[in-house]
């Protein structure tokens, strides 16, 4: 067995994110108990809050809940884009794991971003510069990680795009003139530029048509069997965590109602929302 | 040396969308399973075979009782370990293999069939031939090769589940009617390729109906009755 206690490659405790200024009652009062995120006090509310979970290394981890729930809180949180409340966050290729990352100054996050992840949102506008060309946006996250020799930098920005299926004759052409499908393949060939251990993916396929969607996620699965990269894949869809993940986190209100195997998810849910969610499957 | 010990597994669901309906699956279980062991396990439909079998295999979380299983690292409990474990146990050591074929879509035949082996066999070529081989003793037509197992019949879809489960070698394996739609030609050689197994020291737990497979296959069986073991059916073969 390889599997060790401490061997960990991201490890969350206790991520909390809250609008508004929450009262002494704020986390008693909200939840999934409550079936609300708002604070009946302070009109407060409640993002996420007590998120904690290890994911290992190769590792593909979904997060499922409805809109609302805060699963993309939790990923924005850890890729920087939000501020946290509360918590904490270790990365072990990241000073071997000592340091709480959301703690760290904005240089050293931008460090982090650059290196040591990736992250493809739902929007490609948001992963994406639509100003640049498509091999520009591989460029620039290349440069950002440190990478300045010109000539390299466009091989591989090339080599990325044949990898993701992106027609290279149109590596110089702007995402805005690519379809949806086309554009999460180049905000993708982006994430994974400077081969990050660790890979987010927040609703990726979400707003896709159903063959397009099939070709992303083949995509994404062989990008992980090739590359062995760790995921978090955030989703509403559970037919997307099936297909893509080992272990699911099932999301409510703001709080992890749920964690396990997701077979385990999927066949045996225990709490009576990842019942519901399941007799709702297609 | 016991390769599985079942004590007092028992197994509630408790459905809350449906008014907290509880439905007994499994009362009391209690068994050992001796290394290299084949056991057949028998009883009527909804007699409770799977969903031990998936307890087994943690994808059903036990309501109380161990499952110690003796990974070669040391006793773990499957029914309370870690899910980091399981799922580690699942690629190095235990292959569940269910009565229907369930796969990711868009993979074809030959590579549905590799995956447990690709973990193993970094040569993905040599991986696709040793699949090729198996396909082959199991007589499935080589036109279906490279399409997806989707759109197969239930016999051709079988003979994939079954050489997807074999052909890494697992230490322990959980398989569910392993013959149920085979010829009897093709029954005959799933039941030489698991005995084969055994030979090589795999313990087999397998959930049958047919008396065929189960004569030719098990050192004994094990006889589930309203999710109860019946000791009175604990017959040891010859």
């Amino acid at each position: 067995m390889t599997w060790k206690e401490d061997n960990w490659l991201l490890r969350v405790r206790n991520l909390t994110k809250i609008y508004g200024d929450p009262g002494e009652n704020t986390l008693a009062l909200t939840g999934p108990a409550f079936n609300t995120n708002q604070c009946p006090d302070t009109d407060s509310i409640v993002a996420c809050a007590d998120i904690s979970f290890d994911l290992y290394p190769g590792e593909v981890l979904g997060i499922v809940g409805e809109s609302g729930s805060g699963k993309s809180t939790v990923v924005k949180m850890l890729y920087f884009d939000l501020e946290k409340t509360g918590g904490a966050a270790w990365l072990k290729p990241y000073n071997d794991g000592c340091i709480n990352i959301l703690e760290e100054s904005n240089q050293r996050k931008r460090y982090i971003r650059n290196n040591l992840m990736g992250m493809v949102y739902q929007n490609p506008r948001d992963g994406l510069n639509f100003g640049f060309s498509s091999g520009g946006n591989i460029a620039e996250k290349l440069i950002m990680a440190g990478n300045m020799h010109v000539g390299n930098i466009r091989g591989r920005a090339y080599d990325l795009l044949e990898k993701t299926e992106v027609p290279v004759q149109r590596m110089d052409d702007r995402p805005g003139t690519f379809s949806g499908g086309m554009q999460q393949r180049v905000q993708i060939s982006k994430a994974i530029a400077n081969n990050p251990p660790l890979l987010f993916l927040d609703e990726v396929t979400t707003g896709l048509d159903v063959s397009v969607q099939a070709r992303v996620l083949d995509l994404i699965r062989e990008l992980q069997n090739m590359l062995g990269i760790a995921m978090i894949v955030v989703s509403h869809d559970l037919s997307v965590i099936r297909m893509l993940t080992d272990r699911t986190i099932v999301m409510k209100n703001g709080r992890i109602v749920e964690s396990g195997l997701t077979d385990q998810i999927l066949q045996d849910p225990q709490h009576a929302y990842s019942q519901l969610l399941v007799s709702s499957l297609l | 040396m016991n390769i599985l010990e079942v004590n007092d597994l028992s197994k509630v669901f408790n459905l809350h969308i449906l008014n907290e309906k509880k439905i007994e699956a499994l009362k009391q279980i209690n068994f050992a399973m001796k290394e290299g062991e084949i056991i057949g396990l028998t009883g009527k439909s909804g007699s409770g075979k799977s969903s031990l079998m998936k307890c087994i295999y943690r994808t059903y979380l036990a309501s109380s009782g161990e499952i110690i299983y003796a990974s070669r690292a040391g006793a773990i409990d499957m029914a309370t370990a870690d899910d980091h474990q399981v799922i580690d146990l699942r690629k190095s050591e235990i292959t569940y293999c269910s009565q229907f074929l369930s796969v990711i879509p868009r993979v074809s035949a030959v590579d549905v069939v590799c995956e447990n082996l690709f973990r193993i066999e970094k040569d993905k070529e040599q991986a696709r031939e040793t699949a090729k081989g198996m396909l082959e003793m199991l007589g499935l037509p080589t036109d279906l090769w490279d399409a997806f197992p989707v759109t197969f019949s239930g016999g051709e879809q079988q003979r994939i589940n079954v050489a997807r489960a074999i052909i890494a070698r697992p230490r322990f394996l959980l398989i569910d009617e392993p013959t149920a739609s085979l010829d009897a030609k093709t029954k005959d050689v799933v039941i030489d390729l698991i005995s084969d197994l055994k030979k090589n020291g795999t313990s087999v737990l397998c959930i049958s109906h047919d008396e065929y497979t189960l004569d030719r296959l098990v050192d004994r069986r094990l006889h589930l009755h309203l999710g109860e073991i019946n000791d009175a059916a604990v017959v040891e073969a010859n």
